[in-house]
């Protein structure tokens, strides 16, 4: 297994090569259409794939995970902020595992 | 702004990128918020860091070069099953794929002239909070603006990973099992809004959900790890509904000056 050090530079070199190319190379706006939309669609599917079922398996009960997935997504459609949102999953979890 | 209608806006008008103490004080402002928000997130990816057998100042040095939540928690997550630098370097590809966009958008604000190493520092910390707060800023792009939130917004970032780490050991089980949803809920807080707002996200994300569940219990694609799943899923997803529902091609000039 390589060292950690090693895994933080891969990752930090990949992450800042995907921020700097259009920055500084590709100036002109990307026109490919299938290419716009794939990456217009990426950040939904990957994030929505890392979540679920993930946030259920990453509290000590199925069932306080499940409550802040609802919650989470409620608060957010509601227009609730990054922060708030992530407090009340938290808050929910923790009231939750009180009583189970 | 009713001062610049007054004066012709020059090629290589050094206004535009000039430093200004009100502008990085905006900044600063606009980034309180932001930093909060990261030193509570990033506490939760600090134990993801955790279980991938990172140091606290392995954890600090990740997160201040990488500044990315989900493409940092899919690395630790696949570093923990004890992943090959390939498949590292793959995850954060994929799961940071969406800043390519948002640096193709912010290129488009620099005004002509800015000096080049502004694009390379700029780049260090392309975010959705911190791309956020810079492109809803009219007119041209002024770097010291998003280097004032930057300036409070990384080392937040960088400090809540180490305190994750350091603090996962201390805490109570029942806190660690509270916190670890923070970085879910972070992601919920990204993809829902606009869910809300098209209904092909909407489809999408509901469909996420369900053949990423699947996926974990089918046999067969089970038994891939949860990174590479990850990885595999995304790109044939947004694949999918990029070939069955293009988005509109973006007018850039036409609001672009």
């Amino acid at each position: 297994m390589p060292s950690n050090y090693l895994y933080i530079a891969v990752m930090a070199l990949v992450s800042y090569t995907i921020r700097i190319l259009p920055l500084t190379l590709i100036r002109k706006p990307i026109r490919n259409r299938f290419i716009q939309s794939f990456l217009y669609y990426v950040p939904y599917a990957t994030l929505a794939v890392m979540t679920f079922p993930a946030i259920i398996h990453a509290t000590q009960t199925p069932i306080s995970g499940a409550a802040a997935l609802a919650a989470g997504i409620a608060a957010a459609w509601m227009g609730a902020g990054l922060f708030p949102v992530s407090v009340i999953c938290c808050a929910l979890v923790l009231l939750i595992e009180l009583f189970v | 702004m009713m001062k610049s209608q007054h004066r012709t806006p020059l090629r290589g008008d050094a206004s535009a990128w000039a430093f200004s103490r009100r502008v990085f004080t905006e900044g600063m402002r606009d980034g309180v918020p932001i930093a909060l928000g990261y030193f509570a997130v990033s506490f939760s990816l600090g134990i993801a860091a955790r279980h991938a057998g990172f140091t606290p100042l392995q954890g600090f040095l990740a997160s201040l070069f990488n500044n990315a939540s989900a493409g940092e928690y899919a690395a630790f997550s696949l570093i923990a099953s004890g992943a090959t630098l390939a498949e590292v370097a793959i995850i954060t590809l994929i799961a940071n794929a969406r800043y390519l966009l948002m640096s193709c958008a912010l290129a488009q604000r620099f005004a002509p002239g800015t000096p080049f190493f502004h694009r390379l520092l700029i780049g260090y910390d392309v975010t959705d909070e911190l791309f956020g707060i810079t492109i809803s800023r009219p007119g041209a792009l002024n770097p010291y603006y998003t280097y004032g939130a930057i300036l409070l917004a990384a080392p937040a970032w960088a400090m809540g990973t180490a305190l994750g780490i350091m603090a996962g050991n201390l805490l109570p089980l029942r806190v660690v099992s509270a916190l670890s949803v923070a970085l879910y809920g972070m992601f919920l807080a990204i993809i829902i809004p606009p869910a809300r707002q098209n209904r092909v996200v909407a489809a999408l994300v509901l469909l996420s959900f369900a053949v990423s569940y699947a996926c974990g219990v089918l046999p067969g694609i089970r038994a891939l790890s949860e990174g590479t799943r990850t990885i595999l899923l995304t790109v044939l997803l947004s694949a999918g509904a990029a070939v069955l529902f293009p988005i509109p091609v973006e007018e850039e000039e036409a609001h672009a000056q």
